[in-house]
């Protein structure tokens, strides 16, 4: 089949799965679906100690992981070029 | 090219070292409170996620149909960056949902389809790692697969009725958490861009040094 | 035409092999039935089976011995270096890729033929209550995972580690299939079938089919060729 009517194909299909129904079980609690509404301080405040160690678990641990890679990124390039001078280094020589 | 990673980096970290003020700065939600700030960072890593997913996917095509190697090199960065990011989304996202739908993970629609997205970078890692040589075609038929899957990781939410805010949380943001949000999403793209031109730049270089030894060795 | 006659050509020869030695069928379907088993007695309590244990074994039994199948009819391509044979004569990669997949799904249909009815007996579920409905699903379900499974498994024969790749890339990729699959048998398996969710589950199957086929369609020879 050419390109063209395969990705028509494709098209007529994305329209005809389009009207499709939810029908999972209703969630336990259905915290802010479809906008945040935004407030000054919390009213919730005698569970604030749990979820600062949650907000700072998940701050922590992206901050540690990306800059992890970053190191380890740097270092293995770091690596790779010195190889390389020495490999031309030791060719020069020959 | 390379000269310019210094630099961007220490924007990019400069960046990051102001997020937490503008985010700290920034009213809580009426219902959540306190956790939802991980909001600002949780939804710019599911950003940063799809653009590394397209960039492996973009690449994977571009190799298998011309077969040249920065494309190769840019689908390894981007598969790469893809199973951290989502690896970060996939632990955030949970640390959320305990405080503010009551358990740590749900079988939605989105949650399923970002982890099945995460394991088929996993898998591209795998088979890059395992396959032997050749394995940089077949890797690249894996990665169309991933990115095929992105739309559907970001429709799923709002086709499917489920526990995970629908993409109308982010049109709907009032001012005070706009400006925090769009501001960690550069951030974050910045980043991933930078890391992914890093870890590119990482792949070409170590392919020189394999040719290089080949050649010494005649 | 020639491209039909040429598909025909492989699937063919891959079914006069097939009725031949019966090997991969026979083999496949003990392994679906001793996959139904297994999971009969883990789902079993005092005697009666789980509710909607069904739908679930069903479809994790078509992926297992897909998966098995799959590796075994490339597995005697590789043997019998006769891909490379396929690879050099004139069929396009499309007939080839389309041959390789039609086999594959006249096989694991074979297969379906005795672990439905069997899925049916040993969970008193009503799987033939709706059979056009049914047959739709098992057929685009089988059709997804089978078309990624072909492409992948061809593409396999040649690396290293095979064996333990084919399921490592296969089931991420498909699972999207599999869950529709089960959430579109489950609907049909309440005491009261859920039928229009049903049909949504068989168009999200559609759907995949169309896409999954398409992308096995168009990287199938770039993979293929060196």
């Amino acid at each position: 089949m050419k390109p063209i009517a395969r990705l028509l194909l494709i098209v007529i299909v994305l329209f005809a799965a389009a009207p499709l129904s939810a029908q999972q079980q209703p969630p336990p609690k259905p915290a802010a679906q479809d906008a945040f509404v935004p407030v000054d301080t919390p009213n919730n405040q005698q569970e604030t100690i749990p979820a600062q160690r949650l907000v700072g678990i998940a701050y922590g641990l992206i901050w540690v992981l990306l800059l992890g890679y970053v190191w380890s990124v740097r270092s293995r390039l770091a690596r790779v070029e010195r190889e390389m001078e020495a490999l031309n280094r030791r060719t020069a020589r020959q | 090219m390379q000269k310019l990673f210094t630099p961007l980096l220490i924007v990019v970290a400069a960046m990051f070292a102001y997020a937490p003020i503008m985010i700290l700065n920034a009213p809580y939600e009426s219902t959540m409170g306190l956790v939802q700030k991980i909001f600002y960072f949780h939804a710019s890593l599911g950003m940063a996620m799809f653009l590394a997913a397209f960039a492996s996917g973009i690449g994977s095509g571009v190799f298998l149909f011309t077969r040249r190697s920065w494309a190769d090199h840019l689908a390894v960065a981007g598969a790469e960056l893809t199973s951290i990011i989502g690896f970060l989304v996939l632990v955030t996202g949970p640390l959320w949902a305990r405080k503010a739908w009551g358990v740590w993970w749900q079988w939605d629609a989105r949650l399923t389809s970002t982890l099945v997205m995460w394991m088929i970078f996993n898998a591209y890692l795998l088979l890059r790692r395992y396959g032997g040589p050749g394995s940089e075609r077949l890797a690249a038929a894996v990665a169309l697969f991933g990115m095929a899957n992105v739309p559907f990781v970001y429709w799923s939410v709002n086709v499917w009725r489920t526990l995970h805010p629908k993409t109308s949380v982010i049109p709907s943001l009032v001012p005070g958490m706009r400006g925090p949000f769009w501001f960690c999403v550069l951030a974050f793209v910045l980043l991933t861009t930078l890391l992914i031109a890093m870890r590119t730049e990482l792949e070409k270089r170590r392919q020189q040094l394999d040719e290089l030894y080949l050649a010494a060795e005649e | 035409m020639r491209f039909i006659r040429d598909v025909w050509t492989v699937t063919r020869k891959d079914l006069l092999i097939e009725t031949r030695t019966r090997e991969i069928v026979l083999t496949t379907m003990f392994f679906a039935l001793a996959c139904v088993m297994v999971f009969a007695f883990g789902f079993v309590r005092e005697g009666r089976p789980v509710q909607d244990a069904a739908a679930g074994i069903l479809w994790i039994a078509i992926a297992f011995s897909g998966t098995l199948a799959l590796g075994r009819a490339f597995e005697r391509e590789r043997q019998g270096e006769t891909l490379r044979a396929l690879l050099i004569s004139p069929i396009d990669r499309p007939a080839l890729y389309l041959g390789k997949l039609l086999g594959i799904l006249i096989l694991l249909a074979a297969v379906e033929l005795l672990v439905v009815p069997m899925v049916a007996l040993m969970f008193q579920a009503p799987l033939f209550d709706y059979p056009l409905l049914m047959l739709g699903l098992i057929a685009a379900g089988t059709l997804g995972f089978a078309a990624v499974g072909t492409l992948f498994a061809a593409m396999l024969v040649r690396a290293r580690s095979r064996d333990v790749m084919l399921p490592v890339l296969l089931y991420p990729i498909t699972i999207p299939v599999i869950i529709a699959g089960v959430r579109g048998t489950a609907a049909l398996l309440q005491p009261e079938a859920d039928q229009p969710m049903a049909r949504m589950w068989l168009s999200m199957l559609v759907f995949f089919d169309v896409v999954f086929v398409t992308i096995s369609l168009w990287t199938f020879e770039p993979v293929m060729t060196d």
